[in-house]
Formats: structure tokens, C-alpha cells, sequence
């Protein structure tokens, strides 16, 4: 049963994944990273991070995503030209990514690490729980909390800053189309 | 499930994120790859969260998430700047820094 | 006060009188400059006079007395001190070195005194004084060196006084190129000094030296063969000779004190001075001697020929300081001292006489247009005559005793060194011949034009010319000044002269055979433990000696007189019968000709080589190759630099890749 579900969920990451990097349309690149998401938050539950994969339905897949939706409608499909101006990218990166991904696997699988092969050990009821992950936020990880979301406030700020519309700009954007317009 | 599993789908999912940062050109399909590293990190460390009995990794993850937030928000913010002002959305066409 | 605190103060005047000159030239009114560097002068001759008589005061086997201002360097086995040596050799010099020089300054204040750079030239001939008492007065090889470059330096500046000539400033250079070789040798012959004996100091070297060495021993041989190579230089010796006629471009005042009676004794004084080595190597010493006699007939044959007043007189230096060089060579370190002496008396007197003629001839040196200056210039011919007299060893004159005491210990050594005597005695007939050619040519025959002049009372006046090359010059500052100043008109040097010739004739006294030694007796202090010292030539000999001497002497005047008086021409048709060798002579033996072959040319050559060769090929294609070489790799690294993002993420990855495989291939 667990089997089916880890494979179930796996396929539908890998999935995602491909269809992000393969696909030209970037409003289809979105959603196919949503589904993405949305497998992973299953493997989550699967390890009994139960929060995390809430988290990861309701702000990734539902509050990241919509932002990338708005922004991919805004700007639009971009054409990709073939040509490749950078020698050798189109043969390195395959290689190269494959070597990470080979290195990596051989860490994994190879070393000692005696608890790979487990499923580890039995965990008590509230484990991945909020109210344990809350606690812990609030006793261990206080600091890292409070410094979070000073980050969050520098990125809202940052981000109204960087996208915000100024009153030249505005004139001139209008002004030019209308001189596109009337050309 | 073994733990393994995890971790090598993790892997995976990691070195796809790369390649794909690789060899896209559009900065949005860019910050999409890189939330699919991101996102493989984050499988990584709930695997190993599992694996000890321990919430910290779980903790951990979250903090990830909160800062890919972040990320998003201000990247996506720079991409609205460029489309603003006009420039091609394209990386290749940004190159000033040359030596 | 003791002696060695009038030693201090005796080199304490000439300083102060040359730096108040040098600072205070502006503010000091008219022509004090001359009196203050003269008052200065006479002085330290007074303090000279009252250390002798201190040093007179003490037993004679005490009269070695150091004292030392300052330690300059005690350390590791250095022991260097601002230290003097007060004895009867430098007290001996000190007398000869300032009483003259007195003299001189004296001379120069009138000499000089249309000249623009009238303050200049006593503060450097102050200054030089002070060197010369600093060699003179030195205790250890440091303090040697120190003044033995600093009278290298003044003589250069004296040479080059009327700067704006061109022949001067040239012949500054070559003096001083030509010490500088000197300068080199005693160098290196103070460090193997140091180096076999561990010090500097005199009195512990040469007391060191008689353990440490054996005779003629290679390393010892080698010191005072270093040691000739300074001494040959200062006292121009062949073959580093040819910087001295050129001197005489300088003033004649400055050729009268350097060149004649104090520099160029400078490297006699050396070879009496370290005596302990000279007899530990007896080789150096012989070379020293035969170098000397070779030099001795060199220049007496060139003087023979040369055309112009002050070379003339130039060579006869040259040959003068060859007997002292071969006497204080063969031992006869008293007979040289001696001679030393009386040369300083009649060749400065010649050269002022000399300075007096040019004077009247308006500038011009040449003898050929020189004659009858007798009835024109009565007291200047007197001096000239005294002068020569002196210097041909007239019977009864100082130079007679002098010079015949020198062929006489040649004599009483035997061997080899009668073979010396026998080429001192040619060219004492030489000398005497050469003496009075120029006895005879300026003051007898019929008067020259300037002669006439003068009878009349009128100073010849002509344009302002050089007298080697006869280039028009003006007579502002650099040059000689606008008037020339004759002995008859001038008392200072009316006042000079006069001392030195009465000195010319009475010198002799001092050291007359049979009758006295003072001398000998006097120099005992510094030469105890000389073998050749004690040496003494049986009184019958010596006077035996000194009568063949006058007789020579005698004799070479005589030919002179008939040739310039009573058959004047007869050596203008000589001189065109043999005209190859009258060539040879006159070009002083072709010697700068084959300096130039030998030495310039080379030379030249070789610096053109590491010109085109060395420097444009090897260093530049180095430099250039190692430039060529950073920019081809700095061109290959700017490769990476493309300006594409990906481009960089790529090498970010690779790098990742390359970081886990290091990894993993070192944990497995």
C-alpha cells in the first residue's frame, strides 16, 4: 500500500519536474510545477510531516503559485529563440546535471549510513503535528522565527519598491504607445 | 518505504531543478526550476527528519519555504520591472557584466 | 698643550677657515676671503711648529703619540676611531705641507684677485690643505682613505676652477678618473690589511705585521704592490702619470701647491709610512723602485721637448717624485724625506716664477714665444734662475744634498741597485739641461714683444685666450680674470718667492754629510726596527757621490748654455735632423695615444655591445617576452568572463560536480 502511494507520488513529481524544464509555453511550465507540488505534499504525508505538506498545499501550491500565475498572465508567453549563443551549453548541462545526480546517489546508497535503510524509528502520535512544530518554533527555534519574519517583511517591502509603478514611467509608457499607436 | 528512497528521488529532482536552470533562457521558467531545487531539498530534509525521529528537520523545512517565498516575491518583482521598462525577457541579452 | 692636541688644532684651522669661506663668501668685504684662508693656513703652520717642538721635548724612542676624538666603529671585531698619529714623519709633513702652503695662499691673493671666483678657490684650497694635513695626520687606513679622497676631490675642483673651460673641466675629469684607480688599489689593500691583521689602526698593524708574515710572502707582496697602485696615482708615477700636465690647466698657484709640493707627495709619504710592510716584501718594494726610475727618465726626456712653460715644469715634477718614490723604495726613507722637502721649496718657486711670466705674456704659456725677460722682470728672473739652479743640483743648493743623497744609498745598497744610481745620475744630467732650458730660454736673448713692453713700463694686455687651444674666452666667472699680476708690482708675492728661495738655497743645511743628520735624527721616531733605516753610507762616499752629482750638474748646465745662449737654434735644427724621435718625445712617448687603444677604445666597444646586445635583445626580449606572456594568458582567462548568466551557472554546477566527486573519492 505504502508502496503504490510513494511511486504514486513520485511519478507525479517527476512528472511535474519534466514537464517544468520541457515545456515552451511558461503559463504551462506554471501549472505543471502546481502538480508537482501538490505530489510532494503527499510523499510529506507520507513522512508523517503532516504540517509541512498543509503548508506546502496552502501557501506553495496555493499563494506562490497564484503569484506566478498573475506574473506569467502579465508578462506573457516569451519567444525562445534555438539558437544557442553560449558554446557547448546544450551538451554540458545534460552531463554535467546527470553527473550531480549520479554523484549524489552514490552518496546516498553507498555510505555507511546504517538508518538509510530503515524506515527509521516507530514515532509517537504527534509527531509532524502543529502543535509539536508550533512548540518548537517557540522554545528551540525562537530566533529563527522572529528573524523569518523580519525576512518576510523586507520581501513584501523589497518587492513593492522593485514592481512598484512611478509617475515618469507611467507618462512614458503611455506616451510611447501612443505614438506606436499613431505610426 | 526505506528512507533511500526518498533521498534518491530527492536527488533527482534536484538535478532536473539544475538542468533546467541550465538550459532555459526565460528568468520566470528560471525561478521555476529553481523552486523545484528548493522544493528537492526540502523531500531531503523531511526524509532525514524521518529517519532520526527528529522535528528539527521538519522545522527546518519550513523556514525553507517561508525564505522561497521571499525569493519568489522579490524575483518575480524584478521580472515585472524588466517587462516594464521593456528590456527582453531573456538572460542571454543581459551580459553587461563582460570581461 | 701636547702634541697630538696641536695635531688637532692643526687640522681644526684649515676646516674653519674653508667652511666660514664657503658660508660667509657673500658678507665678507673685498679680498678678506684670501687673508682669513691665509691667516688660517699660517695658523696651522704654527701649530704644526709648536707639536714639533712638543715631540722634540719627548725621548726619541716615545715619539709615536695617538689620540682619538671618537669611536666611529668597535664592534665585532672592528675597531675604527676618528684617531691621529702624531710623529715625526706626519710632523714632518705637517711642516713641509703648511709652511708652503702659507706661502702659496699668500702668492694667490694676489694672483687672483681679478678673478670672479676669488672666494671659491681659497675655501677649496683651505679645504684642501685640510685634507692633506688629515692623510698626513691619520692614525688608522680609514682615516688614510678618508683624506686620501678628499685631496682627490679638491684637486679635481682646482683643476676644474675655471669651469667654463672646456680643456679644464676634461682635465679635472682625468685626474680624478685616473685617483679614482688609485683610490681602488689602497682600498683593496686596506681590507687585505684588515683582513691578515684584524685592524686598521697603524701602530697595531705594523707591530702585528712582523709575526703574521713571512718574508715576501704572497699576501704581503700583494698589500704593498695595492698600496703603489694608490701611491702612483697621487704621485703620478707611470703608468697612471698622464692626469698631471693636463692639471696645469688649473691656476698656477694651485699647480704650485698640488702638483709640485704637497698631493703628489702624498704617495711618498705612504710608501715611508708603511715601511714595515715594504721591508717584509722587498719584490713590491723593488717594483716599486725600478717603476719609479722608469719614471725618473721618462719625464726628464719629455721635458726636454714640450713646448709650454707649465708642462715643462709638470714633467720635471713627475721626474722629481720618481727619486723620492725609488728612495723611500730602496730604504732611504730620509734622503727621500729630504728631498721631499727641498722639491716642495724650489719646484713651488718655479711654478710661482712660471706664474709671474705668464702673467706678463698676457695669459700665454708657450715658451717658443718666451725671451729677455731679464732686463724686464730682474726679480722674477732671479727667482726663475734660483729655481733652476735648485732643481739641477747646483753645488751648494738644497737640491744638490738632497737629490745626491738619494744616488748615494743607491750606491752604498750595490747590486741591482748601482744600476739605479747609475739612470738616477742620467737623468740628473737631463734635469739639469731641461732646467735651464728654460732658465735660459725666458730670461736671456733678445726681449719678445711683451719683454719690450714691460721695459716700458706697460703690462702686456691681450685678448682673453686658452692657452692650449687658443679659443676666445671672456673673463667672467669661470674664467681667469681680467688682469694678469707680475712679482714686481705685487708684494704679497714679491713676499712669497723671496722666502721660498732663500729656503731653496739655505735648505741644504739640514742635511749636510759629516756635519749634521737633523733629518735622519729627527726621523728616528718613526722608523725604529729598519733594517735600511740604520743603514748609513760612509761620509768619503757621499761626498764622493756629491761631487760627481755637482759635476753633472754643472755639466748639463753647460750644454744648456751653449745651446740657448751661445748657439741658440741649434735645437730647432736638431729637433727637424731627428724628427721622428723629437715626435716621439713631444708626444710624451704616444701615452695617451695608447691609452686610447688600449683602454677608451675597448671600452667604448664594449659598452656599444651591451647596448645593442645585452640591454636591447636580452632585457628587453626578457621584459617584453614576460609582458607578451602575462597579457597571452590574461587574454585566455577573459575567455571566461562571457557576460552570460548561464554560462556561469554552468561553471557553478561543474564546480559542484567536481567538489562531490573529490568527496566521495576521498571518504571511500
Amino acid at each position: 500500500m505504502e508502496v503504490i502511494a510513494f511511486f504514486a507520488g513520485a511519478i507525479g513529481a517527476l512528472g511535474g519536474a519534466i514537464a517544468v524544464i520541457a515545456l515552451r509555453n511558461p503559463f504551462y511550465s506554471v501549472l505543471a510545477l502546481v502538480v508537482h507540488l501538490v505530489s510532494l505534499a503527499g510523499l510529506f504525508l507520507m513522512l508523517h510531516a503532516e504540517f509541512i505538506a498543509a503548508a506546502q498545499i496552502v501557501v506553495y501550491a496555493g499563494a506562490v503559485m497564484v503569484l506566478y500565475v498573475f506574473v506569467a498572465a502579465y508578462v506573457g508567453g516569451i519567444e525562445e529563440p534555438i539558437w544557442e549563443p553560449i558554446p557547448g551549453q546544450r551538451l554540458l548541462a545534460p552531463l554535467l546535471v546527470g553527473a550531480l545526480f549520479a554523484e549524489l546517489s552514490i552518496a546516498v546508497l553507498g555510505t555507511a549510513l546504517s538508518s538509510l535503510d530503515t524506515e527509521g524509528p516507530t514515532v509517537q502520535i504527534g509527531f509532524g503535528s502543529p502543535g509539536q512544530i508550533g512548540r518548537l518554533f517557540l522554545e528551540r527555534f525562537l530566533v529563527v522565527f522572529e528573524a523569518s519574519s523580519m525576512l518576510l517583511l523586507v520581501a513584501a517591502v523589497g518587492a513593492i519598491v522593485l514592481a512598484g509603478r512611478r509617475r515618469d514611467d507611467d507618462a512614458s509608457a503611455t506616451g510611447r504607445g501612443h505614438e506606436a499607436e499613431a505610426a | 518505504m526505506d528512507v533511500s528512497w526518498y533521498l534518491v528521488l530527492s536527488a533527482l529532482l534536484f538535478a532536473i531543478g539544475a538542468g533546467g536552470v541550465l538550459i532555459r533562457r526565460s528568468p520566470l521558467v528560471i525561478l521555476l526550476c529553481l523552486e523545484l531545487m528548493l522544493n528537492a531539498g526540502n523531500l531531503a530534509l523531511l526524509a532525514f527528519s524521518r529517519a532520526n525521529g527528529n522535528e528539527d528537520g521538519q522545522v527546518f523545512a519550513l523556514v525553507v519555504m517561508v525564505v522561497a517565498a521571499c525569493e519568489v516575491v522579490v524575483g518575480l518583482g524584478l521580472i515585472v520591472a524588466m517587462f516594464r521598462r521593456r528590456l527582453p525577457l531573456n538572460v542571454d541579452d543581459m551580459r553587461e557584466l563582460r570581461g | 698643550m701636547s702634541a697630538t692636541a696641536f695635531g688637532w688644532l692643526v687640522l681644526l684651522f684649515p676646516l674653519l677657515g674653508s667652511l666660514s669661506i664657503a658660508l660667509g663668501w657673500r658678507v665678507l668685504p673685498g679680498r678678506s676671503a684670501g687673508w682669513i684662508a691665509t691667516a688660517a693656513i699660517g695658523l696651522a703652520f704654527a701649530c704644526s711648529v709648536a707639536a714639533c717642538v712638543q715631540l722634540l721635548g719627548e725621548p726619541t724612542d716615545a715619539r709615536q703619540l695617538t689620540s682619538s676624538l671618537y669611536d666611529y666603529a668597535s664592534a665585532a671585531g672592528i675597531d675604527i676611531r676618528l684617531g691621529i698619529l702624531v710623529d715625526p714623519l706626519s710632523v714632518l709633513m705637517c711642516l713641509i705641507v703648511s709652511g708652503v702652503s702659507t706661502l702659496i695662499h699668500l702668492y694667490s691673493v694676489s694672483y687672483l684677485t681679478s678673478d670672479e671666483g676669488f672666494a671659491r678657490y681659497f675655501s677649496y684650497l683651505n679645504f684642501f690643505v685640510f685634507s692633506m694635513l688629515l692623510l698626513v695626520l691619520a692614525g688608522n687606513f680609514v682615516l688614510l682613505i678618508v683624506g686620501w679622497a678628499f685631496v682627490g676631490f679638491a684637486s679635481y675642483a682646482l683643476i676644474s676652477f675655471w669651469y667654463r673651460r672646456a680643456t679644464a673641466t676634461a682635465a679635472g675629469m682625468k685626474a680624478f678618473v685616473i685617483n679614482v684607480i688609485g683610490d681602488i688599489g689602497l682600498v683593496l689593500a686596506a681590507f687585505l690589511i684588515f683582513r691578515e691583521l684584524g685592524t686598521f689602526d697603524y701602530l697595531s698593524a705594523f707591530d702585528a705585521a712582523q709575526g703574521s708574515f713571512d718574508v715576501d710572502e704572497g699576501v704581503i707582496v700583494a698589500i704593498c704592490l695595492l698600496i703603489c697602485v694608490g701611491a702612483f696615482a697621487k704621485s703620478a708615477q707611470l703608468p697612471l702619470h698622464s692626469w698631471l700636465p693636463d692639471a696645469m690647466e688649473g691656476p698656477t698657484p694651485v699647480s704650485a701647491l698640488i702638483h709640485a709640493a704637497t698631493m703628489v707627495t702624498a704617495g711618498v709619504y705612504l710608501i715611508a709610512r708603511t715601511w714595515p710592510f715594504f721591508e717584509l716584501a722587498p719584490t713590491a718594494a723593488d717594483v716599486a723602485a725600478w717603476v719609479g726610475l722608469a719614471t725618473l727618465i721618462f719625464a726628464a726626456t719629455v721635458a726636454l721637448v714640450v713646448t709650454d712653460l707649465k708642462r715643462i715644469i709638470a714633467y720635471s715634477t713627475i721626474s722629481q717624485v720618481g727619486y723620492m718614490i725609488v728612495a723611500v723604495s730602496i730604504g732611504a726613507y730620509a734622503a727621500g724625506m729630504f728631498h721631499l722637502m727641498t722639491h716642495a721649496f724650489f719646484k713651488a718657486l718655479l711654478f710661482m716664477a712660471a706664474g709671474s711670466i705668464i702673467g706678463a705674456m698676457a695669459g700665454r704659456q708657450d715658451i717658443d714665444r718666451m725671451s729677455g725677460f731679464r732686463r724686464a722682470m730682474p726679480f722674477t728672473s732671479l727667482v726663475l734662475i734660483v729655481g733652476a739652479l735648485a732643481l739641477a743640483g747646483f753645488p751648494g743648493m738644497s737640491g744638490f744634498f738632497s737629490k745626491d743623497e738619494i744616488i748615494g744609498f743607491a750606491f752604498e745598497r750595490g747590486g741591482m741597485y748601482s744600476v739605479m744610481g747609475v739612470g738616477m745620475y742620467l737623468a740628473a744630467f737631463l734635469t739639469a739641461f731641461y732646467a735651464f732650458r728654460i732658465g735660459f730660454r725666458v730670461t736671456r736673448g733678445e726681449p719678445c714683444a711683451e719683454a719690450r713692453e714691460l721695459e716700458q713700463g706697460h703690462l702686456a694686455h691681450g685678448e682673453p685666450r686658452n692657452p692650449m687651444t687658443g679659443e676666445l674666452e671672456d673673463t667672467e666667472v669661470g674664467f681667469p680674470g681680467p688682469e694678469h699680476h707680475i712679482a714686481e708690482r705685487e708684494l704679497p708675492m714679491k713676499a712669497a718667492m723671496s722666502v721660498l728661495t732663500v729656503l731653496s738655497v739655505i735648505g741644504g743645511v739640514l742635511q749636510i754629510p759629516g756635519v749634521d743628520e737633523a733629518i735622519t735624527r729627527f726621523l728616528e721616531g718613526s722608523f725604529e726596527g729598519s733594517a735600511l733605516f740604520e743603514t748609513s753610507v760612509p761620509v768619503g762616499q757621499e761626498w764622493a757621490g756629491l761631487a760627481i752629482g755637482g759635476l753633472i750638474s754643472i755639466a748639463g748646465i753647460s750644454l744648456a748654455y751653449y745651446c740657448y745662449v751661445v748657439r741658440p737654434g741649434i735645437t730647432v735644427r736638431l729637433a727637424e735632423r731627428r724628427r721622428r724621435l723629437h715626435s716621439f718625445l713631444a708626444h710624451k712617448w704616444y701615452w695617451d695615444e695608447l691609452l686610447d687603444t688600449i683602454v677608451y677604445r675597448p671600452t667604448i666597444a664594449v659598452g656599444r655591445f651591451a647596448d645593442s646586445v645585452i640591454e636591447r635583445v636580452v632585457v628587453n626580449g626578457l621584459v617584453n617576452g614576460t609582458v607578451g606572456v602575462v597579457r597571452g594568458v590574461g587574454g585566455l582567462v577573459r575567455g571566461a568572463q562571457s557576460g552570460f548568466v548561464r554560462a556561469y551557472a554552468l561553471l557553478l554546477v561543474t564546480g559542484f560536480a567536481a567538489l562531490g566527486l573529490y568527496f566521495l573519492v576521498v571518504s571511500s
